[in-house]
């Protein structure tokens, strides 16, 4: 049994010491706000907090997330209002929206560190996340915005 | 959340038509018609009204609190179409915005998408001739014969445009009617507006929820009056989108998140070379693996079924699998355009034929002569490809992200053995389309895989390197082009010949193998004919060469390449009569304002008679394609021995615009989509086995190479056009025209990666 710490509650898991987290969080903890989407930490579209860590659950064996702090996009906010997802309404990113969860998760993450980024920074801290409907202008906007909202 | 596609309520059966004429207007037609109370498929049927909503037709739905529940048809992709379609309705209903919701529609010939199936004739957009109108009116009909439900082809705002309009203002006339009864006055002395009825005279005003269960009652006009676009108070205006708020916090439902009680995990494996298929496998070899409960053939290749996705991948990793090659198309690249080179030499189907362009060539004293490449394009949408299948005893549901909803039915039918009425299909949110989930591969395959676990619901999941090497692909392509110049450089004959394979004559055979794959396919001149251009002599024709390898519909389809061609090889004759590439378009297009004022529009944003930045240049296309006129300005330079692309200035026309803040989302999606593949997008093919397998090689724009995009929205008023795929075709030309202008190379084959641009400047 493997235990986990997720958006503040503990779990307990039969799995496999190598699992994804991925799937541990998909599809045995069912939350699936978590995507997947390729499966090798190319993407981003499965970035999940570790301790705070903007972190490819897809490439994260279980084993490694045993005892640390796990979020979800679940989690970020009790009601779905953390600022990033604010901003994220508020710029209208999203468009099919399967990558947002891992977008938002890494802007927010790199929010809590860098509370006044510069435009660079912002394009640095989101290149590894990939959208296919191309939404990164309003992404860039959202994370912007809400950097500001949080100052 | 999910779109219920089950039972035909009402094919064969007679319907109520209030507008049975076919409605002509720039160069689209639409046939439209809503459901009447009383006749079959009746408002609460399609509806399923609750016990405090009324169902006024079957497109909508008010509830005693007022709120307003219109249907939505179409899968909801990524372009808005769950606000849009919504908002149409509104208008005309007077709703109150902020009251209006939507509900996935139930299948039914009233929700036929009547202008897609027309789009594939070989009739130009613009073509108002006897033959072509009765061609799209058969079309049409056709379409409702069928019961065409599908998302594609940049048509779902153009198919609900009529329809929706009707069926709101319908609505609005039967709440006046039941809103005069209970207040005793004429309805002509009644407004509505934001949901409430006003009686000016005495001051009474009533809500639509007060009056909705009475208005359901009242018998609905004959042919309800539309709004002038100057009275419009929610078409044209920003809205947010209704689908958006799911979409940050994780809620929304994607096919890969369909969670059923017992559900079990399919993965499966596809041969490494096209035209291999599965020779043999022993299922023993891995069916002790801890959690595998079947490894069977299915359509295309060997699957595992496992308790969990993880499970059923490493099985299907440690299973050997012996392929039959003997049908294997061991085709390399060098191959593929061998062919297509020698296809060249063969008359085409013509497309469009005005004067006599060999004739005139021939006696013209130069022929400019250019040949142009493009080649196979993965689609990969962020979602990979999966399917949720349940078989039991004679029934079958399915849950997919599909553009196809329909065609997913037939598919799944045939493969169950079933009759179409027993599968339901429903349609989830879809994590990217773009073509891709028009095809039904997918769908076949779990449902193979649900009928071997009957009881058990099977989600098929496909990895992304499944995904980016068993893609329905983006054709590779050739065009030759031939022009003559007059005197003062303009054209007097264009001769394009167009040589690749047909993308519905392949996807014809794949949905129906007794037909034929020959006749003609208005997608392979897409973008190559119906120009804008004043030229007295053109003919432009496509000459068929097929493909062993699996082709499908991409983002824009025929326009995605040939506009590459053709507004390249346009730029080269601006060159060679030594004139700026956009006046010498302008003075060609001088006639038609429309276009002239898009392609200004573009040249003024991009401030085109400035010099650009140090290092930088600039390049102009305009492409009309799905009822819309785009033209874009990309600003360009060479950094680390690369283009790099730092300003796109886009000016479109779609006519009367819905949602202008979706507009420009669409655009920004279809430039880069699209500037992705000019910039690196290409699928190899080495001896028949696709050389890409995820995104390290299948490079896409990040954050750090996206370019700035300003869209300028260019007013007509026309009848809408499409939104989701024209932004993408201009985009390729706009830059290759921008580096030749940089570096005096001239792009004829495509990604520009394949080159090294070191020095070029």
């Amino acid at each position: 049994m493997t235990t986990l710490k997720i958006n503040g509650a503990t779990k307990s898991v039969d799995v496999p010491a190598d699992t994804p987290l991925l799937w541990v969080i998909r599809e045995h903890l069912r939350m699936t706000g978590t995507k997947f989407g390729c499966g090798k930490g190319l993407c981003g579209a499965c970035t999940v907090h570790i301790d705070g860590v903007a972190t490819r659950s897809c490439v994260t064996p279980v084993e490694a997330a045993e005892g640390v702090e796990i979020t979800t996009i679940e989690g970020l906010d009790p009601n779905g209002q953390h600022p990033v997802q604010k901003a994220w309404i508020a710029e209208q990113a999203p468009q099919c929206g399967y990558c947002q969860s891992g977008q938002i998760m890494t802007a927010a993450a790199f929010l809590a560190e860098n509370r006044n980024p510069s435009e660079d920074d912002i394009v640095n801290a989101m290149t590894g996340n990939l959208c296919r409907c191309m939404a990164y202008t309003r992404i860039k906007k959202a994370v912007a915005r809400a950097a500001a909202d949080m100052a | 959340m999910a779109k219920k596609i089950g039972k035909p309520k009402n094919r064969g059966r007679r319907r109520f038509l209030i507008g049975g004429a076919l409605v002509a207007g720039a160069g689209l037609v639409v046939g439209w018609r809503y459901l009447t109370p009383g006749e079959s498929g009746t408002p609460e049927e399609l509806m399923n009204p609750a016990a405090n909503e009324a169902a006024l037709n079957g497109w909508v739905k008010i509830a005693w609190d007022g709120t307003v529940t219109v249907a939505v048809p179409r899968s909801e992709m990524g372009q808005g179409v769950q606000t849009a379609l919504p908002m149409i309705l509104a208008e005309e209903l007077d709703a109150d915005w902020a009251k209006v919701t939507f509900a996935d529609a139930e299948i039914d010939t009233i929700y036929t998408n009547e202008v897609m199936l027309p789009e594939g004739f070989p009739f130009g957009p613009h073509d108002d001739s006897f033959m072509a109108r009765q061609a799209r009116s058969m079309g049409a009909w056709l379409s409702t014969l069928i019961g065409v439900q599908a998302t594609g082809g940049s048509t779902s705002v153009r198919a609900a445009w009529g329809p929706m309009r009707q069926a709101g203002a319908a609505a609005k006339a039967m709440l006046l009617a039941a809103a005069a009864e209970r207040l005793n006055v004429p309805v002509g002395e009644l407004t509505a507006r934001d949901s409430v009825i006003t009686h000016a005279g005495s001051g009474r005003t009533l809500d639509y929820g007060d009056v909705a269960e009475d208005a359901a009652r009242q018998s609905p006009p004959e042919s309800p009056a539309l709004k002038s676009p100057s009275d419009y108070r929610i078409i044209g205006t920003p809205r947010p989108r209704l689908d958006i708020p799911a979409k940050v916090d994780g809620s929304a439902v994607f096919g890969m998140d369909v969670r059923l009680e017992g559900m079990l995990y399919a993965a499966v494996k596809h041969p490494p070379v096209v035209g291999a298929r599965v020779e043999r496998f022993d299922p023993a070899q891995v069916a002790r693996m801890p959690g595998v409960h079947r490894i069977m053939a299915v359509p295309g290749g060997v699957a595992v079924i496992a308790d969990a996705p993880w499970r059923a991948w490493r099985a299907l990793d440690a299973l050997d699998v012996a392929w039959d090659m003997s049908e294997a198309a061991e085709l390399s690249d060098a191959d593929i355009f061998a062919d297509f080179e020698t296809a060249l030499a063969e008359d085409g189907f013509g497309y469009q034929d005005d004067g006599d362009a060999a004739a005139t060539l021939e006696t013209a004293g130069e022929v400019i002569e250019a040949t142009y490449r493009a080649p196979f394009l993965a689609h990969a949408p962020m979602e990979p490809i999966n399917c949720t299948a349940l078989r039991q005893d004679d029934k079958l549901e399915i849950w997919a992200p599909t553009q196809g909803p329909m065609v997913s039915q037939w598919v799944a039918a045939g493969e169950a053995d079933l009759p179409e009425e027993d599968v339901t299909v429903h349609v989830t949110y879809l994590g990217g389309g773009f073509g891709r989930r028009a095809e039904p591969d997918f769908i076949r395959q779990a449902v193979k895989l649900a009928n071997a676990v009957p009881g058990r619901p099977v989600k098929l999941i496909w990895s992304r390197e499944e995904d980016i090497r068993q893609d329905t692909y983006r054709p590779a392509g050739l065009s030759h082009f031939r022009a003559a110049l007059d005197a003062d450089g303009y054209p007097t004959a264009w001769l394009n010949k167009v040589v690749g394979p047909s993308v519905s004559g392949q996807a014809t055979l794949r949905y129906m193998s007794f037909m034929s794959d020959a006749g003609p396919d208005r997608t392979t001149v897409d973008g190559a004919a119906w120009l804008p251009y004043a030229v007295p002599n053109v003919r432009v024709e496509h000459v068929l060469s097929r493909v062993p390898m699996r082709i499908g519909f991409w983002r824009s389809v025929g326009h995605s390449h040939n506009a590459f061609f053709s507004e390249s090889f346009i730029d080269e004759l601006a060159h060679k009569a030594s004139k700026d590439p956009y006046a010498y378009r302008r003075h060609l297009m001088r006639d038609k304002p429309r276009y002239v004022a898009v392609l200004d529009a573009a040249a003024n944003a991009a401030r085109w008679d400035s010099p650009p930045p140090q290092g930088r240049a600039r390049g102009i296309a305009l492409h009309e394609s799905f009822g819309a006129i785009v033209a874009q300005v990309a600003e360009v330079s060479i950094e680390d021995g690369q283009p790099r692309v730092h300003r796109v200035v886009c000016a479109v026309d779609c006519g009367t615009v819905i949602n202008p803040d979706t507009l420009v989302a669409q655009m920004e999606s279809g430039i880069v989509y699209g500037l992705s593949a000019t910039l690196w997008g290409q699928i190899n093919f080495d001896k028949g086995r696709v050389v890409q397998s995820n995104f390290p090689d299948y490079e896409v724009v990040r954050m750090d190479t996206m370019p700035e995009i300003e869209t300028v929205i260019v007013a007509s008023g026309e009848a809408p056009g499409g939104a989701g795929e024209p932004g993408t075709p201009p985009i390729a030309p706009a830059v290759t025209n921008a580096l030749f202008r940089l570096t005096g190379r001239r792009v004829r084959d495509l990604p520009l990666s394949k080159e090294d641009w070191t020095g070029s400047v």
